[in-house]
């Protein structure tokens, strides 16, 4: 899989995406006093949502650089589990500098298209996906920072919902086929509910998807391994 | 804010590079190990359905129209419509519900 069509086809609706949820970014941004250039500044460098808004909050706070440092790491660490798992999917044409340039695009929309296609991952494919998505992160932010509230609320409210309607389209249908996958996102979800409404602890996002993924994931592993592939020839057996 | 500014942000922006980049490039060999493998084979399911619920339906600020873009999308997606189409219906559906 290494269509650069296919790419730019697939990162539309992350796009559209996007453009709604770095809109509100934006409109955080100039509410809280920086300048337009500095949003965009901080949506072009980083990519990433639930890291951007704690980033900006403890930013203004004049929160410590630590304090800092901690929340993006802990906040982001769901990325370090997401590269692992498609480092396992791109093809042998993704080599180390190509992984360089375009590791910083593994968000979670871009990474859940790119893993969930059941087709090796090549470069192409991979920058080309990741265009759209950029390119409606940074102009969301932008127009968000510039003109605040002028989308009429009905209209991004509706948006709001594009990205998990799109979730959503990803992770039901192999669920019909799966009943290991069935399993796993049940057992996920289950969790997922569980922390949000618990009363005991607050919970960031980021933590909350982490405990999630590796807890149903593991069950998974344990109970469901999958079948090795076997390309190999099979004489003799 | 002017200086500030910039160390807060290149700590932001680089943390959240490495931190996405550096298990990229590191783990450029495939893992043999089945457990592993198994393990990372349903990591993307486990996080998009614990990214999705609950909070789907707290995305709208009304619980009526978020669930009805959630059921416009469960349905469209088990008859295995495309990304954007699934995307596109659950937007016009909260739109919709959202006017009355």
């Amino acid at each position: 899989m290494n269509s650069m069509r296919k790419g730019f086809l697939d990162g539309l609706p992350i796009g559209l995406g996007y453009l709604a949820v770095s809109f509100s970014f934006g409109i955080m941004g100039t509410n809280y006093g920086l300048k337009i250039w500095q949003t965009l500044l901080i949506s072009m460098t980083c990519v990433t949502s639930a890291g951007q808004f704690a980033g900006l909050t403890i930013m203004v706070s004049a929160g410590s650089l630590v304090e800092m440092l901690l929340s993006q790491l802990i906040i982001n660490s769901r990325y370090s589990l997401m590269s692992v798992s498609l480092s396992q999917q791109v093809d042998d044409g993704f080599k180390t500098p190509a992984r360089i340039a375009l590791g910083h695009f593994i968000t979670d929309e871009i990474f859940a298209v790119a893993s969930s296609r059941g087709e090796k991952v090549g470069k192409r494919y991979f920058a080309a996906l990741a265009v759209l998505p950029y390119v409606g992160w940074s102009l969301g932010t932008l127009l968000g920072a510039i003109c605040g509230d002028i989308l009429p609320s009905s209209i991004s409210t509706a948006l709001s919902v594009a990205l998990y309607g799109m979730f959503i389209a990803i992770f039901i249908p192999p669920m019909k086929k799966s009943i290991s996958i069935t399993v796993v996102v049940l057992i996920s979800v289950a969790i997922s509910v569980f922390l949000y409404y618990q009363p005991f602890f607050e919970i960031s996002t980021g933590i909350s998807v982490i405990i999630c993924a590796v807890v149903a994931s593991l069950v998974g592993a344990i109970f469901f391994p999958i079948k090795e592939e076997r390309k190999e020839v099979q004489h003799g057996e | 804010m002017g200086n500030e500014f910039f160390i807060y942000l290149a700590v932001m922006a680089v943390s959240t590079y490495l931190v996405r980049t550096v298990p990229f490039t590191l783990v450029s060999r495939k893992i043999t190990n089945r457990f592993i493998r198994s393990f990372l084979t349903y990591v993307p399911y486990a996080v998009l359905s614990a990214m999705t619920v609950p909070a789907i339906f707290h995305s709208t600020g009304s619980l009526i129209s978020a669930t009805a873009g959630f059921v416009v999308a469960l349905v469209l997606s088990l008859f295995e419509r495309s990304l954007i189409t699934v995307a596109f219906f659950s937007c016009l559906a909260v739109f919709v519900v959202s006017l009355f």
